[in-house]
């Protein structure tokens, strides 16, 4: 084997060795990804942690509600309908960018709406528990 | 803020109003929970506007002013008697308010991160035209029902034929659009999807009568709970999923709570049309017209109840409609000065929502553990001398517990027919909502005080002063 022979040789193995480790860490980059990827399905996604949260919720609600005095009801009612208008949280997102569109002017009109309910429902469900005092 | 971060303050804040509810357990804890459940909601929306995408200060500001003054001057100017349309007026504006955050994320979804116009995250478009369905049923539900309550249209059912079939065929076509929809992302589904349920919630609540409102404004109440629920879904915000819940919750256990109290199933009161009956002439009730009733005045009513060892009044929607709260309590004082026991009984759909009574006797500075339930005072009816019912009438009707063939039989009632006398205030004969003579009017030991209710306090005020 001549000397040049050995050197064109020796390249080849080094470049394919190099090919070789190229591979093995594109490989081992996949792994990670679906490592992270599977990681991530265990939580299960975004619509069964939604779920998970909404009937935990709805049982809370279930217990708590009937734990309420029939004679607080209609402030039951002022108080929940001011914190469903926590929708605001969505209209607010809406209206926030600095550009106007049509998404902007719904926005911006949930928040009118919104506030509306916010500020009425409490200060009508205020005015009420303010009435249940106990008199001296 | 980090997403963590916001996502902790949004935790804080469904705590929050987990607690605001849950300190409506006790009139002593319930204005700290109000409290609770305004602090839930300035960290919600102190939370959301320091998102990173959030930078138009100056208009959501001028939005929170215009909807704050308004919401501000309503609440404090109401009327307590006009609170059931108050309500129903407020979840009108959760559906629209629903409606709008939904048109708002369809047109630019990369605002929430769920994809960009036209290429929606398929699970979040579902809940988006759900959450639109719901909020615009809620919306025009809701403006029928504040119409119905304001006296701006009949509050007898509109009942017409086919009305059945119209709602269950615009149901399916609900269905069909939402396939469409979602399959497609055509923006016109989503129009059409809007008009239709609008249509939809107008022709639901059309048919649903007075008597039945109670369950009503609770069900619509429900209803603005599940639409944020289901925008909370497509914005994968936990705090709007929580707090929908919790109001969704809270509106069907008021609504189950009510339809209890009457004995009509729910699906019943949704198809409506109930008391439409009345207006054919109730079963029976022409021979019953012929009998006589013992009738008496004020100063009959005030000798009776001076007399007495103990009095129990029975207050219903009549009350509210003459606003004789306030004279009634003064009847009560005099009568208390005296050494009476006197007591009030609630019945659960007394008034047009859920503890309208207890509101209103409330304002005329009635001791709450003076304010007694139907299953705590029923027993106690046996040792009562003289019942006072005032603008109450079904809700005392024996034939509920006596009468098979009667449209009320089953209902629950305060069983004021136990007592030793029973006074009962009227305009006149009229049968009450459920269109059905009560039986009590024609007995010995009832006698009936014709008039309207706030001045017929008021005379027996005045015997009062002078026995």
């Amino acid at each position: 084997m001549s000397s040049e022979e050995f050197i064109n040789k020796a390249t080849d193995v080094a470049n394919s060795a190099r090919a070789l480790s190229d591979e093995v860490a594109s490989l081992a980059s996949e792994a990670s990804r679906l490592a992270i990827d599977t990681a991530g399905q265990s939580a299960g996604s975004p619509f069964i942690m939604g779920l998970t949260v909404l009937v935990l919720a709805v049982f809370v609600g279930y217990y708590v509600v009937w734990n309420v005095t029939p004679a607080l009801h209609s402030p039951l009612m002022a108080v929940t309908n001011a914190i469903s208008s926590v929708i605001i949280v969505g209209a607010l997102i809406a209206a926030g960018p600095a550009d106007v569109g049509f998404s902007e002017i719904m926005g911006f009109i949930a928040i009118v709406l919104a506030a509306v309910n916010i500020f009425g429902g409490f200060i009508v469900a205020q005015r009420m528990l303010q009435m249940f005092k106990k008199k001296q | 803020m980090s997403s963590d971060l916001s996502a902790l303050l949004y935790l804080a804040a469904s705590v929050c109003f987990i607690m605001a509810l849950r300190g409506l357990s006790h009139p002593t804890t319930s204005r700290q929970g109000n409290i609770f459940g305004i602090v839930g909601m300035v960290l919600a929306i102190g939370t959301t506007l320091m998102a990173p995408g959030v930078v138009s200060f100056g208009t959501i500001l001028l939005g929170l002013l215009v909807g704050g003054a308004i919401g501000t001057v309503i609440a404090l100017r109401i009327k307590m008697t006009a609170l059931p349309q108050l309500v129903a007026a407020f979840h009108s504006l959760v559906g629209l308010a629903a409606v709008c955050v939904a048109l708002a994320t369809f047109y630019k979804p990369e605002a929430y991160g769920i994809g960009r116009v036209g290429d929606i995250q398929i699970s979040s478009l579902v809940e988006l035209a759900i959450g639109t369905a719901v909020g615009a049923i809620t919306f025009t539900g809701s403006v029928v029902a504040f119409a119905k309550l304001q006296g701006l249209v009949s509050g007898a059912p509109l009942v017409f034929k086919m009305q059945h079939m119209l709602n269950a065929a615009l149901g399916a076509l609900v269905v069909v659009l939402l396939v469409l929809l979602c399959t497609t992302q055509e923006p016109l589904y989503l129009w059409v999807l809007i008009a239709v349920t609008l249509l939809l919630g107008f022709l639901l609540i059309l048919p649903i009568g007075g008597a039945d409102m109670p369950v009503v404004v609770s069900m619509l109440n429900s209803y603005s709970g599940w639409a944020a629920c289901g925008i909370g879904f497509t914005l994968q915000n936990n705090l709007l999923i929580i707090t929908g819940a919790l109001v969704g919750s809270s509106g069907a256990i008021l609504s189950y709570i009510m339809c209890k109290a009457m004995n009509r199933s729910f699906i019943s009161v949704i198809l409506g049309g109930f008391g439409a009956e009345a207006d054919d002439g109730p079963a029976g009730s022409g021979g019953d017209d012929d009998r006589v009733v013992k009738s008496g005045s004020g100063d009959d009513a005030a000798f009776l109840m001076k007399n007495a060892g103990s009095v129990v009044i029975v207050p219903g929607y009549g009350m509210a409609v003459a606003q004789a709260q306030h004279t009634l309590r003064e009847m009560v004082d005099l009568l208390k000065a005296d050494g009476v026991n006197v007591r009030y009984a609630i019945h659960p759909v007394a008034g047009r929502m859920p503890g309208h009574m207890n509101v209103l006797l409330a304002e005329a500075s009635v001791p709450y553990d003076e304010v007694l339930e139907m299953d705590e005072i029923n027993r106690d009816f046996k040792s009562t001398d003289v019942v006072f019912v005032i603008g109450a009438n079904d809700i005392t009707n024996p034939a509920a517990k006596t009468d098979p063939k009667s449209p009320i039989y089953g209902m629950p009632i305060l069983e004021v027919d136990q007592a030793q006398t029973v006074l009962f205030v009227k305009r006149g004969m009229s049968a009450g909502y459920a269109g059905v003579q009560n039986e009590l009017f024609f007995r010995d030991n009832t006698m009936m005080l014709f008039g309207d209710a706030k001045q017929m306090c008021e005379k027996i005020v005045k015997s009062l002063e002078q026995l």
